[in-house]
Order: C-alpha cells, then sequence, then structure tokens
C-alpha cells in the first residue's frame, strides 16, 4: 500500500478526496478506511449545526450496495480501533467554533437564522390593498382650498376668484393667478391642485388653437369643456385634482361649464368652486338678476368673493374679478380683501363706556 | 414604366404615383355624378344604369346621408364607397361626441380626404377607387356647402362640379350655364347638366336636395320627369325663339 499521508479535511464540502474512500490509510499509528475518516469528521461537524440533513452521508453514492467493511481485525486492531474513534470524538474542533461564537444567542436559533431563508417585513398596505388605496386618496383630497365663481347674465359672464395658495395650515401665496386666460375669449378658472390646473388649462389653449388652425374657426364653449372633461375622465382615479370653469362667448352667446377631476360636466348659469363656495353663494344667489348692468354683476361678483375669504380661512389675498363680452374677456379689477373688509364695513368711533380722566385736583 | 405601376409607395421617374392615376381611370368608368349650389339650396343628382327587373332598387342607393345635415354622392367603385362612408359616418358621430358640435361639410370632406390620402402611401393596399362630391350645411350656418374628393386625396370646395362618366362635357356645360340660382331653379339645373349625358327620363337620373331647414330629400320618378318635362318645354321653346329669329333676320336682310 503506498503510504500517504493525509491531510484530513477539516473543511466538509470540500469534494477532492486524497484517495479512494475505501483505501485504507493511516493517520500516525491508526490505519482506517478513508471514508470512516471522512465520516467522522463530518459527523464532528455536524453536531454543531444539527439542522444539516444527514441524508446526504447516507445517500448511497454508489450504485452497487454497499461493501461491508470486510476486514479481519484482530482483537488489538480492533481494541485499536475504538480508540481511535474515541478520540476522533475529542478531536480539537476549536476552528470550528469560531463560526457559532460569534452567536451569543442559544445554538438552535442561530443554527436556524444562518440557515433560514432572508425574511423582510412586507410593505405597508400589503394585508388590505383596498383601504390603503382609500386612505391614500383621502390624503391627497385637500378640499380645494379656493373661491371662484362665475355667471352669465345678460351683458355676458363674469368671472372672480381669490388668490389665495394653502398648503394644510400654512399660506403659501397670497398672489396666485386663479384666473388662466385659455385664449382672448375664453377664460378657466382653477381650484384643487395648482398643477393639475395650470397644466391642464394649458394644454387645452394648445387644443383650442390646433382646433382652430384646422377648422378656420374657433371652437365653442361647449367643445372646449368637452375636450377638457374628456382628458380628465381618463386620468379618473389617479389623483388630479381639478374643479374648474370654462367660461367664453361663442356664436351660441355666453357659455359656462362647469368640469371637475372626477370627469363630471355641467352647463348652468351661476358657479362657484372651492372651500368658500358655499360662502360665496349665499351673496351670489341672492343678489342675482340676469339684467343686471356690467358694473352690478362686477359688484355683486366682488362682494360674494369678499364674503368669502371673510369667513373660509383657505380664501384670501385679491379678489379678481373678469368679464367676458362679444369681444373676449377684460380683467376689471383686482382689489386686497382686506381694503375691501375696510370699504365695506369702516371703522366706527365707538362709545367708550369709562372714560379715563384725570382725577379732579385736590 | 410597368415596373412602376405595381406598389402604390413608389414613385415613377417622371413623379406619377400610377396606381392613383389608374384609381382615377376607374372613376372615369363609374356612374356620373353632379352637384350644385344654390344659396339656399344643394343638388345632387347621380345616374342610374337600368335596374334589372328582379333587383330590388331600393337597396341600390346611390346617394347617401352621413349625418342629418351631410349628404354625399359618389362615382367609381361601390364597394370602396359603401367602406368609406361607413368610416365617415363613424366619424361624424365621434365628432359630436367630443365636442359635442355637428361636423361642419369642411371637416368630415378633409376625413374623407385624409383617408383617401392615407391608402395611397401604406405597403399593401390600394387606393380607393372613387371621387366623393360632398354636400350640406355647417352647423349653425344657413350657407350650403359643396365639396369634391378624389383618389388622390385631394379635396376643394366648388360651387358645381361633377364627376363619373362623361365628367368633362358636364362640367363644360355648367361652366357656360352657372348662375346663382335658389330653390327650384337649382334642382333645374343639376338635371339640365345630367341629361347632357344621360338618357331622359326619370328612371334613368336620381336626385336628392338638400335645405337648412328640411334636410335631404330624395325627389320621387315622378317629380323628376315633372322637372324634365319643364326643361324640354323650355328648350324647345328657347330653340323655337332662336329659329324665328333667325328667320326674321334672314328675311329682312
Amino acid at each position: 500500500m503506498k503510504k500517504m499521508k493525509v491531510i484530513s479535511p477539516i473543511l466538509m464540502e470540500v469534494s477532492w478526496v486524497p484517495c479512494s474512500p475505501l483505501r485504507r490509510v493511516r493517520i500516525g499509528p491508526i490505519k482506517v478506511r478513508y471514508r470512516m475518516l471522512l465520516l467522522v469528521f463530518r459527523l464532528s461537524f455536524l453536531s454543531f449545526f444539527p439542522s444539516l440533513s444527514l441524508s446526504q452521508h447516507f445517500a448511497p453514492t454508489r450504485t452497487k450496495p454497499h461493501h461491508r467493511i470486510s476486514v479481519s481485525l484482530n482483537l488489538k486492531q480492533r481494541k485499536q480501533r475504538e480508540e481511535k474513534r474515541r478520540m476522533m470524538m475529542k478531536l480539537d474542533t476549536s476552528g470550528l467554533e469560531s463560526f457559532s461564537a460569534a452567536v451569543p444567542s442559544a445554538m438552535a436559533t442561530a443554527e436556524d437564522q444562518l440557515f433560514a431563508p432572508p425574511s423582510f417585513d412586507l410593505p405597508a398596505g400589503c394585508a388590505d390593498f383596498d383601504k390603503f388605496q382609500m386612505e391614500a386618496k383621502q390624503t391627497l383630497k385637500h378640499a380645494k382650498g379656493t373661491t371662484t365663481l362665475a355667471f352669465i347674465f345678460n351683458q355676458g359672464v363674469i368671472v372672480a376668484a381669490d388668490s389665495r395658495a394653502s398648503m394644510g395650515g400654512y399660506i403659501s401665496s397670497q398672489s396666485v393667478k386663479k384666473i388662466i386666460e385659455i385664449n382672448p375669449y375664453m377664460l378657466g378658472t382653477m381650484a384643487g391642485g395648482a398643477a393639475d390646473c395650470q397644466f391642464w388649462h394649458r394644454n387645452l389653449g394648445i387644443k383650442c388653437r390646433l382646433h382652430e388652425l384646422a377648422n378656420k374657426r374657433r371652437i365653442s364653449v361647449t367643445g372646449a369643456s368637452k375636450l377638457l372633461a374628456n382628458i380628465l375622465y381618463s386620468y379618473r382615479g389617479m389623483g388630479l385634482s381639478i374643479g374648474t370653469m370654462i367660461a367664453g362667448w361663442d356664436e351660441k352667446g355666453p357659455g359656462l361649464y362647469y368640469v371637475d377631476s372626477e370627469g363630471g360636466r355641467l352647463k348652468g348659469n351661476r358657479f362657484s368652486v372651492g372651500s368658500g363656495s358655499p360662502y360665496a353663494y349665499g351673496v351670489l344667489d341672492n343678489g342675482y338678476r340676469p339684467d343686471m348692468t356690467v358694473d352690478e354683476a362686477h359688484e355683486l361678483a366682488r362682494r360674494a368673493i369678499y364674503h368669502a375669504t371673510f369667513r373660509d380661512g383657505a380664501s384670501g389675498g385679491v379678489v379678481s374679478v373678469y368679464h367676458v363680452g362679444p369681444n373676449g374677456w377684460k380683467k376689471l379689477s383686482g382689489d386686497d380683501v382686506s381694503e375691501l373688509h375696510y370699504k365695506y364695513y369702516p371703522v366706527q368711533p365707538t362709545p367708550v363706556e369709562h372714560e379715563m380722566v384725570d382725577a379732579p385736583p385736590a | 414604366m410597368a415596373r412602376y405601376d405595381r406598389a402604390i409607395t413608389v414613385f415613377s421617374p417622371d413623379g406619377h404615383l400610377f396606381q392613383v392615376e389608374y384609381a382615377l381611370e376607374a372613376v372615369r368608368k363609374g356612374n356620373a355624378a353632379v352637384g350644385v349650389r344654390g344659396s339656399d339650396t344643394v343638388v345632387l343628382g347621380v345616374e342610374k344604369k337600368s335596374t334589372p327587373k328582379l333587383q330590388d332598387s331600393r337597396t341600390v342607393r346611390k346617394i347617401v346621408s352621413l349625418d342629418t345635415h351631410i349628404a354625399l354622392a359618389c362615382a367609381g367603385l361601390k364597394a370602396d364607397a359603401r367602406v368609406l362612408i361607413n368610416r365617415a359616418r363613424i366619424e361624424c358621430q365621434s365628432h359630436r361626441l367630443t365636442v359635442e358640435d355637428p361636423v361642419t361639410v369642411e371637416y368630415i370632406t378633409r376625413y374623407i380626404a385624409g383617408l383617401q390620402q392615407k391608402y395611397t402611401q401604406s405597403g399593401g393596399v390600394r387606393p380607393f377607387g372613387l371621387s366623393t362630391l360632398i354636400v350640406g350645411f355647417d352647423p349653425h350656418s344657413e350657407k350650403p356647402a359643396l365639396y369634391q374628393t378624389d383618389p388622390s386625396g385631394t379635396f376643394s370646395a366648388w360651387k358645381a362640379n361633377a364627376t363619373g362618366r362623361n365628367s368633362n362635357s358636364m362640367r363644360e356645360f355648367l361652366e357656360k350655364n352657372y348662375k346663382e340660382t335658389s330653390g327650384k331653379e337649382t334642382i333645374k339645373l343639376a338635371i339640365r347638366a345630367l341629361l347632357e349625358v344621360v338618357e331622359s327620363g326619370g328612371k334613368n337620373i336620381e336626385i336628392a336636395v338638400m335645405t337648412h331647414k328640411d334636410g335631404l330629400r330624395q325627389l320621387e320618378e315622378a317629380e323628376i320627369d315633372e322637372y324634365v318635362a319643364e326643361i324640354e318645354a323650355e328648350k324647345a321653346a328657347a330653340e323655337a325663339a332662336k329659329k324665328g329669329g333667325g328667320a326674321s333676320t334672314s328675311a329682312s336682310s
């Protein structure tokens, strides 16, 4: 038998086998089958990692039935073998311990964690997706903090709006242009998401211009509002927030439509949109007459917006009023609401109950 | 030359699209069609080839409506016409839906012409072999309009025009005799133009009249016969006047 030094394979998964497993090898004074050697090492390794399956060791590597270890051992050899086995058990495997020593917790869980598949928390909302979606939509719904109004009367359309932009409780701007000039004879108002309104009104302006170029005639207010409504309907449910009024003068006369991001579109004579609209409606509905003059209508619109800004925290800044006539729109006024307040309700000198007077000279 | 008339997307060296020109040939073999625009009426007339006895003539309609205010007559391949008319009808309704307004005559003509042009610039298709005459009233307007398209996809507005068989002679007649007419005079002018190339008689002519109030109305055979009789009488009177005048001048000379 060729004398061969066996460098015992400490590492389990080394497939390099220095000789056939059946070969008898000598480690020092001990002669043993190489297979035995491998088995002992693997078993000792396993004592630290019992979760590993042992089947790989007992699965036959050969198709032929197992050889019985047909070795005729005399007693002495058998005893030596036993001893060796016992020694094997007490082998110094401190090299292997570094692995598990690093994990101070109980051996069992450490081994589980090492070899369990990596786990992570499921993202929020996966448990109940529909509820999550509803909640997300609610957080985006800032009930359109603004006041805008528009109404048709005999002389055309009046459009008025405030100019405050708010983010929750923070007033981000007092000078927002909420009446958007789509083209020289059509106006749109802004309520809801400022970016959404600005972008889609500009887009509508482009479409109106293209229509004019292609058809050699202006688009009607009906057509323009329908174009916008169709676009908004196709984005329904995706979080656009727009409540707008399209006002204009076309071949059929004055036109006023309310279009919103839910895809709704309404034709009407009087509309007010925004968080301040209930207050504006009160004043507007009270003072409205179809046969007003332009000045009367102007004053009505201004008052209505002023009252809405007085009571609604999300409305304020400057009241802009526009008039749309047969020749297009014209801006009538832009008044600061705090100045309007003192105009409508000037400071009255109030009687003082107890006047401070000098004590009479003694 | 023969190499350039197979695929339509290929120009010939001298700048022709042969397939389009052959389509125009097909149009020239089709039924005669004429359209005349008056001040408040617009008339379409089509030559009616003699219907076989067993055919139900109601199913063969040569003048069709695209919408309540637009009508179309065509010359050329009738099967192509059916496809084009269906697409145009859908477009009319789609326009009503997106813009809440009926189409203008120019819009639908542009659409049909665009469709015809698309088929001259695609691979594997042939052009539509028909020219159309499109008449109608713009919404909110009382003025009638008449447009013509052809297989190449061009379109233009006309006061009076003809396509199909012998269209040149009809057009010459119209150029000579056109004047601003209204109502019955427009109808008579259209019939006179058709009679230049078609045998006279109500059963060889189909006429449809469109007004702003009443929309499209197909004339009955009896009515057409009346008009034809009137026209014949006028012609005879005119000829008699000419002859009489000639005789008097010759007598005086």
